[in-house]
């Protein structure tokens, strides 16, 4: 926080936490643009794109980026970067929709592949 | 401009990529059974933060006509996480048992491989709510009895009756500080969602 506004006295300190509230990172949106859906052990990955003329990548937006460089899991990347579950969905639909990333794979419906499920079974059973 | 054929340009640097498979396990029963404990039994648990809306008497309190309906306050919960050599990592959800972040079960259930609904003997309504909700989601669900020091033993049969149970659901007892018995109350769990698959059989692995 800067004092450009003048006030000499503020009434919170470090100890009182972000100032900035998280949905201030993503302009008041609480959901994705487009549409878009990230459910939590989805898959993702930043492209090679560059971002278009109209889109201003911000601070947060970039460590994503940065973050997704390999594949990672949306419940594993919010974790990392420490924002909200929501605050993190809304960032991903932004660099989604600017083709900046992309959801390399989702699972929406109850698990009937036996194939996975064998893989987590053999998992299980190797511990 | 580069070309950009319709898919398989999925990495920067060109090269193909292999998406990890993942898969998660949600882990419910009622507040203070053990749900962390068993989580962090068997694997690495990390931080997670995610939203609550604000309930309709804070936001009476704080007024917030005119914001917009999704107002909402921070929360931090868990989460594990186990890798295997495979390549496949598997996550393991405890749902929140509060009441109030019963909004949450939706986004955790989604894609879910089933459910394993921790029971404690002393407090056997407490996990009415969860067998409830699986049941009407229809998401496969085993029942793991903790069994806690002192508590005392019941046959899986007589849980069976207490929590009105269908005959085909697996009940397991456990202990849900131990690594072992942990595993195999997951085993049990996927076990039986792939003997469920079919939809058809309502076969009981007990």
């Amino acid at each position: 926080m800067t004092s450009h506004d003048g006030y000499q006295d503020r009434w919170f300190d470090r100890e009182a936490g972000p100032v900035v509230r998280p949905y201030a990172l993503t302009k008041g949106r609480t959901l994705p643009s487009g549409g878009a859906e990230f459910g939590l052990i989805d898959v993702v990955i930043a492209t090679s794109g560059r971002p278009p003329e109209h889109f201003r990548p911000g601070p947060e937006h970039r460590r994503i980026l940065s973050l997704c460089r390999r594949p990672i899991p949306v419940v594993d990347l919010t974790s990392e970067i420490d924002l909200p579950l929501g605050v993190v969905r809304v960032l991903l639909g932004d660099l989604t929709s600017e083709g900046m990333l992309r959801v390399l794979s989702t699972q929406k419906q109850p698990v009937t592949d036996q194939r996975l499920l064998r893989m987590v079974l053999d998992g299980l059973e190797s511990l | 401009m580069d070309s950009n054929p319709s898919d398989g340009t999925l990495s920067s640097a060109g090269a193909a990529v292999s998406v990890p498979p993942t898969a998660k396990i949600l882990i419910s029963g009622g507040f203070g059974v053990g749900k962390t404990t068993l989580v962090g039994a068997i694997s690495e648990i990390r931080p997670l933060r995610t939203e609550e809306p604000m309930s309709d008497r804070s936001v009476g309190v704080d007024d917030t006509r005119g914001v917009g309906a999704k107002t909402t306050t921070t929360v931090a919960m868990d989460f594990g996480r186990i890798s295997f050599t495979s390549g496949l990592v598997l996550y393991l959800f405890g749902t929140p048992g509060q009441e109030r972040f019963w909004f949450m079960w939706d986004d955790l259930a989604v894609g879910a491989v089933g459910a394993v609904v921790l029971a404690d003997t002393r407090r056997i309504a407490d996990c009415f709510a969860s067998i409830d909700y699986f049941e009407r989601s229809g998401m496969p669900f085993i029942v793991a009895v903790n069994c806690f020091d002192g508590a005392q033993r019941f046959e899986p049969e007589d849980i069976r009756i207490a929590l009105s149970l269908g005959p085909e659901v697996p009940i397991v007892l456990c202990d849900a500080r131990n690594r072992d018995s942990v595993k195999k109350v997951l085993v049990s769990l996927v076990r039986y969602v792939m003997s469920t698959g079919s939809r058809a059989s309502r076969v009981s692995i007990a």
